[in-house]
């Protein structure tokens, strides 16, 4: 049951037990509109597989992929996502608001 | 975050214990809050207005810019009544991420067979309450329909800083048991706290949709302040 963000530091901790690299992302500010609230997780391997969400689905990818970043450099990293076209990423909320998301690995 | 951090705070939590984890998202720096530590921290006033509130976020402090993971407690129900009612009501809290105990001396409808996969207290209120910790993140629900069992739990309840209370039957049967509860010394302000008839109003009738009328209630009990807007 995976039903809080609590339960998926759980598992973030039982994954790293069983040997695998991982990742915690949280979402950390929200300005306006946003799809998920400040202190959601997304809990991600170093597959690429992950568990939770920190914007229902808007920019898992790119999380999950700059979570990979992190997971072999170690350095923590500061992700913000807007509207898709006003920043430089490639993907955005469709919402309009726009999030600051803390990516850590878990050592 | 250093492993060892992360399994103290999934023990906290499981021990039902508050914590808060304090991160500057600049350097990576982090150390953990205990509960019991909290009065002695440097920045005890930010991190219990952070706790209270049970939200995490951002703080700007004479430590920088910090990120505050704040983790309460997991809201656990006590269902009084191994009821139809509570054979609904189990999946759905357990769905919703609610922790469940139920508690109902008669064994008949205490049993494994009727209730698997929760945790049962097959004894009376007065013994099975006092050993489960009563804190303010425990809402109660008395199903039993029997103020025998229903009674002794709710004066428990009504002496403890539980956040929900919520006891089912009609306005006539809630109006005989306000005045048992007049009679047994409680004030206007206690049985204020008793949510009677249980549950929000949507007209449910079948046992799953009163558990759903409840869980909606306790809900929007731990999500809206009192005025109704979002906390």
């Amino acid at each position: 049951m995976l039903a809080s963000d609590d339960d998926l530091l759980k598992q973030a901790e039982d994954w790293r037990r069983a040997g695998r690299a991982v990742a915690i992302a949280t979402v950390v500010e929200t300005w306006g509109s946003a799809p998920r609230p400040v202190g959601s997780h997304l809990v991600i391997d170093g597959e690429g597989n992950f568990m939770g969400s920190v914007s229902g689905g808007c920019v898992e990818g790119a999380v999950v992929t700059e979570a990979i970043d992190v997971i072999e450099s170690g350095a923590p990293k500061l992700l913000e996502f807007g509207v898709a076209n006003e920043t430089a990423w490639q993907v955005g909320l469709s919402c309009g608001g726009r999030i600051s998301v803390y990516v850590e690995k878990v050592a | 975050m250093d492993l060892s951090l992360l399994s103290r705070l999934n023990e906290e939590r499981a021990a039902r214990r508050a914590a808060v984890l304090v991160t500057d998202i600049v350097s990576g720096r982090q150390r953990l809050v205990l509960e019991a530590e909290l009065a002695i921290d440097p920045l005890s006033g930010v991190l219990s207005d952070a706790l209270r509130m049970g939200k995490s976020g951002v703080v700007d402090t004479s430590e920088g810019k910090l990120f505050l993971t704040v983790q309460a407690p997991i809201v656990r129900i006590v269902a009084i009544g191994a009821v139809h009612i509570s054979q609904a009501l189990v999946p759905m809290a357990q769905q919703l991420g609610f922790d469940v105990a139920i508690v109902d001396p008669r064994t008949a409808f205490a049993s494994a067979e009727r209730f698997p996969n929760v945790e049962m207290h097959a004894e009376w209120p007065d013994v099975a309450l006092p050993k489960l910790g009563v804190d303010r993140y425990t809402a109660f629900v008395m199903l039993t329909h029997d103020p025998k069992i229903d009674d002794p739990a709710l004066f428990i309840a009504l002496r403890s800083p539980s956040f929900y209370i919520g006891a089912l039957g009609s306005r006539k049967t809630h109006a005989t048991r306000v005045e048992r509860l007049k009679e047994a010394g409680f004030g206007e302000d206690d049985i204020a706290r008793i949510h009677a008839p249980i549950g929000l109003n949507i007209g449910g009738i079948s046992p799953a949709e009163v558990a759903l009328s409840i869980l909606a209630q306790i809900t929007a009990k731990l999500r809206l302040k009192a005025d109704g807007t979002r906390a």
